[in-house]
């Protein structure tokens, strides 16, 4: 058999177990440094493997295993978003004395996960992939041990995860049951010809558990509480990566194992994204702590996300996979900004913390602003023209409610957003913030601005790349 | 020559070239305050000189968009980067750019924090009010309308007054709610149409149902923007806490985009529909006119005051633009460029006097002729233009608004002259109370006279509205075609409207 089609997912594993064996027999100071330096070379590698050995299109494993443009897609922002959560967070680690090496093997474990994943074409390997994926996680949540929050953090996304995946298998079993089988292909073919309802419900508790994973209302509950209670790093990669993942899995499910069965779906995620979109604004107004208010900047991001999936239209998956990207971009620049709040050596998370720093650190004020405008969905920045690409898809396929009311909820969106600009550029400060400086971090910083700021020009690449991967679906 | 130089871009995009150079190399102290000013006049002042190339290469008797420039954005979805000037925009384009060196101008001394910001975020503004007015795709349109929010929210929220958080939120909110369901009307056009060609769409026809859901996603979009009764209440909010600079443009151009929407998107592609709406639309504008010009007359605040009355004067630019007539449109579009000035002016007047003093006050004033009569007269003038003083800019816009009414709705008219006696009694009662009397208090009589850079702002301003309300001819020529392509189309409506009722009533068997 070739396994060419999946080298940087075996190059991955192997080098997972490598940095287990380096965090073990490295000095105590120097292990965590080395060992992330280690995953961040072999996240880099596999990268590279994945980008050339899927140039072209093939089945692996009985076609358990599918490597397309789709899983290509998904495997370069997963891996370069955690390469970039990993840059981003570890000048900060250390100075809060967060000083586990297990946290880069644990991610490392994790996107090897993420990558099978979005490369899965059959429940047993997804199923299979998603476990993966979420076991690193919820250690992780909790490796802050002395901290109650962190602790409490990863039990509850424990608890609430294990539950997410009890539905998963349980709608698994019952497809199985209709179908005979676990290919996305014959589910497709028997989906095709006779909805049954045995299907049809097992359909609804497979979406349940992937919209727990990519934390949708109402299976939203765990997120606020884990991204408060995770240390901001590991924060930082929650909210980024495995959305990624669990989004493409998503796409999978409804395009290709029920592509013929929208009427079935489309309500459901209809349901889903109207009540995310929703909620992540109107929650958000109440929050004042920063991290709590990108989980729910998050869950209504992913509710605009999933208008693209519910529209049905492959142009509709298109905007959904660019706004993906833009999310990243977004995100990634947040937490930089997130990261380097401190006051008197102590992390600081409350949005009042910022207060004035506009004129103590312009660049960091000014990126934020620009970060926040962004994701308000205001033109000509970056999160503009994601909405536009799955507003778009919504109006083509007559959903125009739906369209409607997401730029409604937009509009409250656009008001936590501006609240945290009024504080950065209006209020006058009292007590001056400290910035961690961190030159690879200021570095990343400043790329994501640019890329925000100029995304409309980016944007043909990407609509011509992503319409080119999703015809093949 | 002409074809080969990108001349739109290069108007729209010089500016932000600007503002790259001042937030990259000047710092936030007083060397680098200075430096951004003099970048950012000098820059707006090119971009100036450049538009006034295209003012003069424009020609009058060419039907179409001219200086039209095309390039392929998104190939796949058939959106293009295209800009184009016709008789429409051309004004607002020269009002844009004549408008921003005269504000940053004027804030050179107003301003005292962070002037860097401010200078690139002015200059910022130019790019996207130009782009607006310019662009001939309706996706780039929007994209360049609804950016504008991001430099006037920082503006009115840095530099703005007392309770400037409050009026930010409020103006940002207020016009990002109505211009979203625009956005969605525009998919809904991109989707039915397949182009985002504002040339092509206008040949498109909706169904009359689909035109009155359309008439009004845009139309809560537009009537904010300009803004019509009653959703005007973030308007005075927003002047009043802005910096000097900052109502300036928004009262002198960032109020015209609406009457531009109205003129270049509602009426043209949904012609049905603004005849249906038209009533409508006069009823707001007659309240507009006449219940903000009480409201303007019990005010104790300059500022607020001289908001109510643009709102009142934008209710003639609705009048005009709905009337149908060939004398309201001119007259809209006329009565919004000599608003742009005049109204910009009056800002101007208040905010000398409220650098000085430091109040907006009515009553904290008196007797200022005395001590400041260089001032006295330029506001004078101001004031005047602002009445509708034949000789002035003001008084053809709206004589041809009131001519064009008469014809299509006489009643309509009589109300709007209504407007004009209210308008004429708060604004002198305003001069009145301010400038007359005797000079009694002690901050009055030790008020300083007028510099030479605030008299250098003002003499422009004011040959331009002398010139506009004398030789009216150039401006209306220049608008004369485009109007008539819109009238065209609604004439057309209105009388295939009128066939229509009376084969109904035919059927009916009353004929």
């Amino acid at each position: 058999m070739n396994l060419y089609g999946i080298s940087g997912e075996i190059f991955l594993a192997i080098s997972g177990m490598i940095a287990l064996l380096i965090s073990v027999f490295s000095s105590k100071d120097s292990s965590l440094k080395i060992t992330t330096r280690f995953c961040n070379l072999s996240l880099l590698i596999s990268l590279i493997l994945i980008v050339l050995s899927h140039q072209n299109s093939g089945y692996l494993f009985n076609e358990m295993y599918v490597y397309d443009g789709l899983s290509l897609y998904s495997k370069t922002l997963i891996l370069l978003g955690t390469i970039l959560t990993l840059l981003i967070g570890s000048k900060p680690q250390k100075i809060d004395g967060f000083n586990q090496p297990e946290y880069p093997v644990l991610i490392l474990f994790s996107v090897l996960g993420m990558v099978l994943m979005s490369s899965s074409k059959n429940l047993i390997s997804l199923y299979m992939a998603l476990e993966l994926q979420s076991l690193p996680l919820y250690v992780i949540a909790a490796i802050n041990r002395d901290n109650l929050k962190s602790s409490e953090a990863g039990l509850k996304y424990f608890i609430l995860g294990a539950l997410s995946s009890g539905l998963l298998l349980f709608g698994m079993s019952l497809v199985y049951g209709a179908v005979g089988d676990t290919s996305f292909s014959l589910i497709s073919e028997v989906s095709s010809q006779n909805m049954s309802s045995i299907l049809l419900v097992g359909l609804v508790f497979i979406l349940s558990g992937l919209a727990f994973k990519i934390s949708l209302v109402p299976f939203h509950m765990w997120t606020p509480d884990v991204y408060e209670g995770a240390p901001t790093p590991v924060t930082a990669f929650f909210a980024i990566v495995p959305k990624i993942a669990a989004i493409t899995i998503l796409v999978r499910v409804t395009f290709s194992a029920f592509d013929n069965a929208i009427t079935s779906w489309q309500q459901i995620i209809i349901f889903l994204s109207l009540l995310s979109m929703i909620l992540g604004s109107f929650a958000a107004i109440m929050q004042n702590n920063l991290k709590r208010l990108m989980a729910y900047s998050s869950i209504a991001h992913m509710g605009y996300a999933l208008v693209g999936v519910a529209s049905g239209l492959l142009e509709g998956v298109s905007g959904v996979l660019i706004y993906m990207a833009i999310y990243i971009i977004m995100n990634v620049g947040a937490f930089i900004i997130i990261l380097s709040m401190r006051r008197d050596n102590q992390i600081v998370e409350e949005i009042y913390d910022l207060k004035g720093i506009s004129k103590t650190h312009p660049f960091l004020a000014f990126s934020f602003v620009t970060i926040l405008f962004s994701m308000a969905g205001i033109p000509p920045l970056a999160g503009f023209f994601g909405k536009w690409l799955v507003f778009y898809s919504a109006v083509n396929a007559n959903l125009i409610f739906l369209a409607i009311i997401g730029v409604l909820t937009s509009v409250v969106g656009a008001f936590y957003y501006l609240r945290i600009i009024k504080i950065m550029y209006f209020d006058e400060n009292d007590v001056n913030l400290d910035v961690v400086e961190n030159k690879s971090s200021m570095a990343i910083l400043g790329l994501m601005l640019f890329l925000t700021l100029s995304f409309g020009i980016f944007l043909n690449w990407f609509v011509e790349t992503t319409m080119g991967i999703v015809s093949l679906i | 020559m002409l074809s080969s130089i990108p001349i739109l871009s290069s108007i729209t995009f010089l500016p932000l070239f600007g503002a790259l150079i001042i937030l990259l190399t000047c710092s936030d102290d007083e060397q680098g305050g200075k430096n951004s000013k003099f970048v950012a006049l000098w820059t707006s002042l090119i971009t100036f000189i450049l538009s006034l190339f295209v003012l003069f290469n424009f020609d009058n008797d060419l039907n179409n968009f001219q200086f039209i420039e095309k390039a392929s954005w998104i190939p796949l979805s058939n959106v293009s980067y295209h800009m184009g000037v016709d008789g429409i925009s051309l004004p607002f384009v020269i009002l844009s750019t004549f408008l921003i060196p005269v504000c940053i101008f004027a804030s050179f001394q107003s301003i005292k924090k962070q002037v860097p910001l401010f200078m690139s975020l002015f200059l910022i503004l130019e790019v996207l009010m130009v782009g607006t007015f310019c662009a001939m795709d309706i996706l780039v349109f929007y994209i360049f309308f609804e950016a504008v929010l991001i430099p006037m929210f920082l503006i009115i929220g840095i530099w703005g007054g007392v309770r400037r958080v409050y009026s930010a939120f409020k103006f940002f909110l207020y016009t990002l709610l109505g211009s979203v369901l625009m956005l969605i009307a525009i998919f809904y056009i991109f989707s039915k149409t397949g182009t985002t060609e504002i040339n092509e769409i206008v040949k498109f026809s909706f169904p009359y149902e689909v035109q009155i859901l359309l008439f009004i996603a845009f139309f809560a979009s537009f009537s904010v923007k300009l803004p019509m009764w009653p959703v005007h209440t973030w308007l005075p909010d927003a002047h009043v806490e802005a910096p000097t600079a900052g109502s300036v443009i928004l009262a002198g151009v960032l109020l015209k985009m609406g009457g531009y929407g109205f003129l270049r998107f509602s009426i043209p592609m949904f012609p049905d529909a603004s005849i249906l709406f038209a009533p409508f639309v006069f009823v707001l504008s007659v309240i507009a006119i006449i219940y903000t010009s009480l409201v303007a007359l019990v005010q104790n605040d300059m500022k607020k005051m001289i908001a109510y009355s643009s709102v009142a004067h934008m209710g003639f630019v609705t009048i005009g633009a709905f009337s149908f007539t060939n004398e309201g449109m001119a007259g809209s579009v006329y009565q919004m460029v000599s608003h742009g000035l005049i109204s910009g002016a009056l800002f101007l007047c208040v905010g000398i006097v409220y650098d000085r003093l430091h109040t907006r006050e009515i009553n904290a004033y008196g007797g200022v002729t005395d001590v400041m009569p260089n001032f006295a007269v330029f506001f004078m003038f101001m004031m005047l233009a602002s009445v509708g003083l034949p000789g002035t800019s003001g008084f053809v816009g709206e004589l041809l608004v009131l001519v064009g009414i008469w014809k299509a709705y006489p009643i309509v008219a009589i109300f709007c002259a209504t407007g004009l006696i209210l308008g004429a009694i708060y604004m002198l009662w305003l001069y009145r109370r301010v400038m007359f009397g005797k000079a009694i208090k002690e901050e009055i009589v030790s008020l300083e006279k007028l510099s030479k850079r605030e008299i250098i702002i003002f003499v422009p301003i004011t040959a331009l509205i002398l010139i506009f309300g004398i030789y009216a001819t150039p401006l209306l020529d220049i608008t004369q075609l485009s109007i008539n392509n819109i009238l065209n189309i609604t004439e057309f409506h209105q009388n295939k409207n009128k066939v229509s009722q009376i084969a109904a009533l035919k059927d009916l068997g009353v004929i």
